[in-house]
């Protein structure tokens, strides 16, 4: 994989309705590939150490999710040792409290899909709305998205919770799903790439065949915008996957908790009066949880590079 | 052309004329869209009607449901008291004055004000170095770097926290270990004078990829003809840098910094978890989020909560906006 990936799809794809050239793409001339000078000795041992620091800890995880709880204790932290009982971990965890991590596991799943698949949609929607269409009130939806931006996310959490309560929300799946589908970042993505990613005369194009306006997002400006919707869904997918705050104050049922807020859960029960310390299971548990969420992230991130190169923090 | 008569509007009267030849780009209506960059010549075709609330009423609506709404709610119980006999009583500001005048308040404030202070700074040179090594072409295996930094980005905050606290702990963690090598007592990462640090540590470690990745991305548009520019005045690596890197990416240096300053007025997942493993170490107003977090959800004081909730949104916005005009102000000097 080049490191400088600015393969944009249309360049491979061209669209049937785009005759010849699309304008818009000439002005972002991928910068040719660096020249390679002689590599530094003092600059890979620095890195080195950066990506030790940031690797050392799930090493950690791997390690110590192959323990018994004994072992645990007993061996050094950062070797196997003991009798590898990752297995054994796994099933424990998938069977404790009647098989309660599988049902976490599939409502974080549930969430991620709709969630962050219905903020990738509205974002996307919206962003397009606004990178291609002039309306009555456009200037007012600026304004407020990007004052929203601003506005700690966090701050109205209390004020969700109980609106949401007063809705009659709270506690049940929908009060995790709605506000996750909402990214103003995301919308924010979508209408910087749009504004370039789209030529007019494409639209206008289609709009001379007779296609409506729907129609024509759906079949020719989604497939302009993929590099932005894939950036816009992984940042969505990753932050459900690993929402904590606000499940945590949403959710005062156990079968409803995401993995995040049950692993939590299972962590502060050790140091409860009465609580049965599991951390061989708590270990385990977060090994599963960063292993779909890491294989995700990995596979997407690729396509990172083109969307934020798009002109987002440039 | 037969369906010229059936449509009236603007973007009709664009597409007629766009279909009856090459149009100049001068003749046709030119839209401003408020951008920071604007790469493409100026001939677009802006469609004006009500299609566009089409694409934006959806999220708009979502918006209202979990952002506006909450806000204006937020306001209006900030202004109400419970009373004794219950029911609400209208206060005014009293919520207001209450918590400018709260000792545990301003300590949150202060500790989350160190925390940005050190922390950030830290976190963000850490990454620019990565990112302009990364982009310094004297470095193989680049992706590998990349990636590696970038992973525990994806690991949820819980996870994080719950790896580096047991990693901190005396039981069997990195400090468990250090002590039974060395014979030696060092001092525990959850003892209250050093928890602000170890969460700093945390907090570096789940976002100095992201950052990283911000910065790489904005060094990689820059033009290839300054560096060759560069190259031909005789600069050297740490003038060109300095010089072309560095000014080229001053946008997503703000936004990053903005973006961490932010989190760290938010700061509550570290705390709030570690609180478990440390319980003397953090108490329930460590941070402001946290202590709107208990006193709503402990105290049940939510009038409060919201007052102390708004005005640590108002100190944010207010520190993120001079935060960005100091990176603009930097900007013109240049």
């Amino acid at each position: 994989m080049s490191a400088v990936s600015t393969g944009r799809r249309q360049g491979r794809t061209p669209s049937r309705l785009a005759s010849g050239r699309i304008p818009g793409d000439e002005s972002r001339r991928a910068r040719p590939k660096p020249r390679h000078k002689r590599p530094s000795l003092l600059l890979g041992v620095l890195m080195t150490l950066m990506v030790l620091y940031c690797l050392v800890p799930l090493w950690w995880l791997v390690v110590n999710s192959t323990k018994t709880m004994d072992s645990l204790y007993g061996s050094f932290a950062f070797w196997f040792s003991g009798e590898f009982s990752l297995f054994q971990n796994i099933a424990d965890t998938f069977t404790y409290q009647d098989g309660i991590f599988l049902r976490w596991l599939t409502n974080t799943l549930f969430y991620v899909v709709v969630g962050a698949g219905g903020a990738t949609l509205l974002a996307t929607l919206a962003g397009y709305g606004l990178a291609k269409y002039k309306f009555p009130g456009r200037k007012w939806v600026f304004a407020i998205i990007l004052g929203a931006m601003a506005i700690p996310g966090t701050a109205l959490a209390v004020p969700q919770f109980l609106l949401f309560s007063g809705l009659g929300l709270t506690n049940t799946p929908w009060s995790v799903i709605i506000p996750a589908m909402v990214s103003a970042f995301g919308l924010y993505l979508v209408w910087v790439y749009a504004r370039d990613a789209i030529p007019d005369e494409l639209l206008e194009a289609a709009r001379l065949d007779g296609a409506g306006e729907i129609r024509i997002f759906f079949v020719i400006a989604l497939r302009q915008l993929a590099p932005a919707l894939i950036t816009v869904l992984m940042f969505a997918v990753v932050a459900t996957w690993n929402n904590y705050f606000l499940p945590l104050i949403m959710l005062s049922d156990a079968q409803w908790y995401p993995l995040p807020v049950g692993l939590a859960q299972w962590s502060a029960q050790s140091s409860s009066i009465g609580g049965q310390a599991i951390p061989h299971l708590v270990i385990t548990g977060s090994l599963l949880t960063v292993i779909p969420i890491s294989a995700a992230f990995l596979y997407l991130q690729r396509y990172w590079q083109s969307g934020l190169t798009a002109g987002s923090v440039k | 052309m037969s369906k010229k008569s059936s449509v009236q509007d603007v973007g009709a009267r664009a597409h007629i004329a766009l279909a009856q030849g090459p149009v100049e780009p001068s003749t046709v209506t030119s839209v401003h869209v408020p951008t920071a960059r604007t790469t493409a010549p100026p001939r677009r075709r802006v469609r004006r009607d009500w299609a566009g609330w089409w694409f934006v009423g959806p999220f708009m609506l979502v918006f209202a449901l979990v952002f506006l709404a909450p806000l204006f709610y937020a306001i209006y119980l900030s202004l109400f008291r419970e009373t004794l006999m219950g029911g609400n009583s209208f206060v005014g500001v009293e919520n207001y004055a209450q918590a400018l005048t709260d000792p545990k308040f301003w300590e949150a404030m202060g500790r989350v004000a160190i925390f940005l202070l050190v922390q950030v700074p830290i976190m963000l040179l850490l990454a620019l170095f990565a990112a302009l090594a990364l982009d310094s072409a004297r470095l193989r295996w680049v992706p590998f770097y990349r990636l590696s930094i970038f992973l525990p980005y994806a690991v949820p905050g819980v996870v994080a926290v719950m790896i580096w606290g047991y990693m901190y702990g005396s039981q069997f963690g990195l400090v468990a270990d250090l002590n039974h090598f060395f014979g030696v007592e060092l001092p525990s990462p959850l003892a209250t004078n050093l928890i602000l640090v170890s969460i700093g540590n945390i907090v570096t470690w789940e976002f100095v990829g992201y950052n990283m990745l911000i910065f790489f991305s904005a060094l990689k548009s820059v033009p290839q003809e300054l560096y060759e520019a560069a190259e031909i005045d005789g600069a050297g690596t740490f003038r060109t840098i300095f010089s072309i890197k560095l000014p080229s990416i001053r946008g997503a240096l703000v936004i990053a910094t903005v973006f961490s300053v932010i989190g760290s007025f938010q700061l509550f997942n570290e705390p709030s978890i570690l609180q478990t493993l440390a319980p003397n170490s953090i108490p329930s107003y460590y941070t402001p989020n946290l202590y709107a977090f208990n006193l709503s959800f402990a105290g049940s004081q939510f009038n409060y909560a919201a007052a102390i909730a708004i005005i640590s949104g108002v100190i944010t916005m207010v520190v993120a906006y001079l935060v960005q005009l100091g990176g603009e102000k930097k900007g013109a000097g240049a």
